[in-house]
């Protein structure tokens, strides 16, 4: 079976004035459809590279990273573009609707780029917002609407393109626990609809939603399995350097 | 991205920040209007001098002669001579003879009219003069030098009481007879063209010394009016020996020089007009670079939805275009506005009778799409900046 996602010793490494930062330190990784996998780690771990990666916001330095068999690492800006708008729905901690539209047109925004016409974007939209339970507010500025809402709206967009994957970023970083609560669960369910779902994540309470875990740390995975194995939420020492002294 | 999206969005985003948006367009208004106005001004210029030119006769061409220094000089029958054997060219003539100012007495009062002019029985056609009543005068009465004249409507109400008919008029010591009241063209006051006096140019010669200040002909079209000159100057050539002592003008050619001189001096006027357009563009593009950096979160924002360069870039133009249409449009409705009013001023005033703007399609279609232009060209910068955006580092802008 074909694999979704594929990472192939993937390594991304950004020069910071003299020192050479290894955010990806020669990552394997393969995501099949119908997974929900959360990438833990905490900040610095890698885990926004890899988010990045995967939704084609980034390239590899080196190494292969394809997505539904295509190689994208060597794609140019406007070939990305296309891959994110027909593959990917995105899920932002900051939701990050556009304030002057509306929501039916933020939810609109990855269709329009895809280039559907103006009724069927409003049909597609309209059904996208029903599926959260928001039709009802679609005439409504984001701002008029509380958190959870608006990430009820950004799920809404994420899903409107009928994308492979979605991937949500810190989905709950900005919502009380009960609201999280709810969009973890709208996750959840959409994953149980067969959607494959990646969400990346800081909290292992959050990661544990999720079927498997795939927990990074200085740029390499450090474990990647079953969400329910207890040795997936196993905090890692931050001071390996130390450890390796004492032995 | 649709066209239609852009440009509603960018009418929206215009609409949230008026004063921004005013501020942004007001180099493009005042461009856009100073355009307008000086064109149509300008337009309105040439119309009123094509119109005087057309009412003095578009084919006259005058003859001055100075003969001063000169031991020779050109007598009437010598043009005439010339008009006679070019009858393609040239199809009437009149001396043309200033008497200059001097006293006359109407039955009771003494006066000194405006001019005394000389003239042949060609002379009221050739200045394309009309008589209110009575006659021109004739032939006959030049070649014997009647004492008949024709006079202008102000002397005859004021020193004759509107009846000068068949009276006489006292001239350098004849009494001549009224045969003609002019057609009134300037209210009948006095020192204009209703204070005048003609009469035939030999009776004028005699009392002006013998001295003929020019000829007047009527040439056969604009077209032959070069030729016509030409004809003339060989044969004043030929008399004079030296071109100083002579100058031949022709309305055409006159007419086609004052065309060209204004349309030189609007080039120049529209040309340091266009600067303002020009400033008008660069505060356009100025005003969209610091909303692409106001707005990196939603171009981050849209190109993680799959908006390729191209959709950013379009969407920034079009919003530069659309505030420049709008300063345009704006500009333009301003432009007419003052156009006619400055026009009506303009008209308003002594000599420029018959003044008033004339606002061309053409020029408000160039306006408009120059506005436009403008605005596209110096968004293009700002646009092409948006588009080029790390989406990575866009979204993580705060």
């Amino acid at each position: 079976m074909e694999h979704l996602i594929e990472f192939q010793s993937v390594y991304k490494i950004y020069q910071m004035g003299d020192t050479q930062v290894r955010a990806l330190d020669g990552v394997d990784m393969t995501i099949d459809p119908g997974e929900f996998v959360a990438i833990v780690g905490q900040s610095g771990s890698g885990k926004s590279t890899a988010m990045n990666i995967i939704g084609c916001l980034d390239v590899p330095s080196t190494g292969v990273y394809k997505l539904g068999g295509v190689d994208v690492s060597t794609m140019d800006d406007d070939q990305q573009a296309v891959i994110r708008n027909k593959m990917l729905g995105f899920i932002f901690q900051q939701y990050n609707l556009i304030p002057k539209l509306n929501v039916l047109e933020n939810v609109e925004l990855p269709l329009l780029y895809a280039g559907v016409p103006e009724r069927e974007r409003r049909e597609r939209a309209l059904r996208a917002l029903d599926r959260v339970g928001l039709a009802g507010k679609s005439k409504n500025r984001p701002n008029q609407l509380s958190g959870g809402q608006q990430q009820r709206v950004s799920i809404a967009r994420a899903l409107a393109g009928d994308p492979s994957v979605i991937l949500a970023d810190e989905p709950t970083g900005a919502l009380d626990s009960r609201t999280g609560r709810e969009v973890l669960h709208f996750l959840k369910q959409l994953h149980e609809e067969g959607n494959t779902v990646v969400l990346i994540t800081h909290d292992n309470s959050i990661a544990v939603k999720a079927e498997r875990i795939v927990r990074l740390q200085d740029g390499k995975i450090i474990y990647d399995g079953d969400a329910h194995d207890p040795q997936a939420v196993v905090q890692p020492h931050l001071d390996d350097e130390d450890e390796e002294v004492t032995a | 991205m649709g066209i239609k999206q852009s440009f509603f969005l960018a009418v929206k985003s215009l609409l949230t920040s008026k004063v921004r948006a005013v501020l942004t367009m007001l180099g493009i208004i005042i461009g856009v209007a100073a355009v307008i106005v000086i064109i149509s001004l300008g337009d309105g210029m040439t119309k009123m001098m094509n119109d005087q030119f057309e009412s003095m006769g578009a084919n006259l061409i005058q003859v001055q002669v100075w003969d001063f220094g000169s031991s020779r000089s050109v007598s009437p029958e010598d043009m005439y001579e010339v008009m006679e054997r070019n009858p393609k060219y040239l199809k009437a003539v009149t001396p043309y003879v200033s008497v200059g100012s001097m006293s006359v007495h109407s039955e009771e009062e003494t006066f000194t009219p405006k001019s005394i002019m000389g003239g042949s029985e060609d002379y009221a056609s050739i200045q394309n003069i009309t008589l209110e009543r009575g006659r021109f005068l004739q032939y006959i009465d030049v070649l014997r030098q009647q004492k008949v004249c024709v006079i202008g409507s102000y002397i005859n109400k004021e020193y004759y009481d509107g009846d000068a008919l068949g009276k006489t008029l006292g001239l350098g010591g004849y009494n001549y007879t009224i045969v003609g009241v002019l057609t009134e063209s300037a209210e009948s006051r006095k020192g204009t063209d209703d204070d005048q006096i003609i009469i035939p140019y030999t009776n004028a010669m005699y009392l002006s010394g013998n001295r003929v200040q020019g000829y007047l002909f009527t040439g056969a079209s604009k077209e032959t009016a070069t030729i016509s000159r030409s004809i003339l100057e060989n044969r004043l050539l030929k008399i004079f020996g030296d071109d100083d002592y002579y100058m031949v003008v022709t309305s055409a050619e006159m007419l086609d020089m004052m065309n060209t001189m204004m349309g030189t001096m609007m080039t120049v006027l529209v040309a340091i007009a266009a600067i303002s357009l020009l400033v008008g563009g660069i505060g356009i593009m100025n005003i969209m670079l610091v909303s692409v950096s106001e707005r990196t979160r939603e171009i981050g924002i849209r190109k993680s939805l799959g908006a390729k360069r191209k959709d950013i870039r379009g969407q920034f133009i079009i919003e530069a275009g659309t505030t420049s249409a709008i300063g345009g449009v704006i500009g333009i409705g301003l432009g007419l506005l003052m156009a006619n009013g400055a026009g009506a001023l303009i008209g308003s005033m002594d000599g420029a009778d018959g003044f008033t703007a004339v606002p061309s399609v053409s020029a408000i279609a160039v306006a408009f799409g120059v506005s436009v232009g403008v605005g596209i060209v110096f968004g293009y910068l700002p646009a092409n900046k948006a588009a080029k955006l790390n989406p990575i580092d866009a979204l993580r802008y705060e």
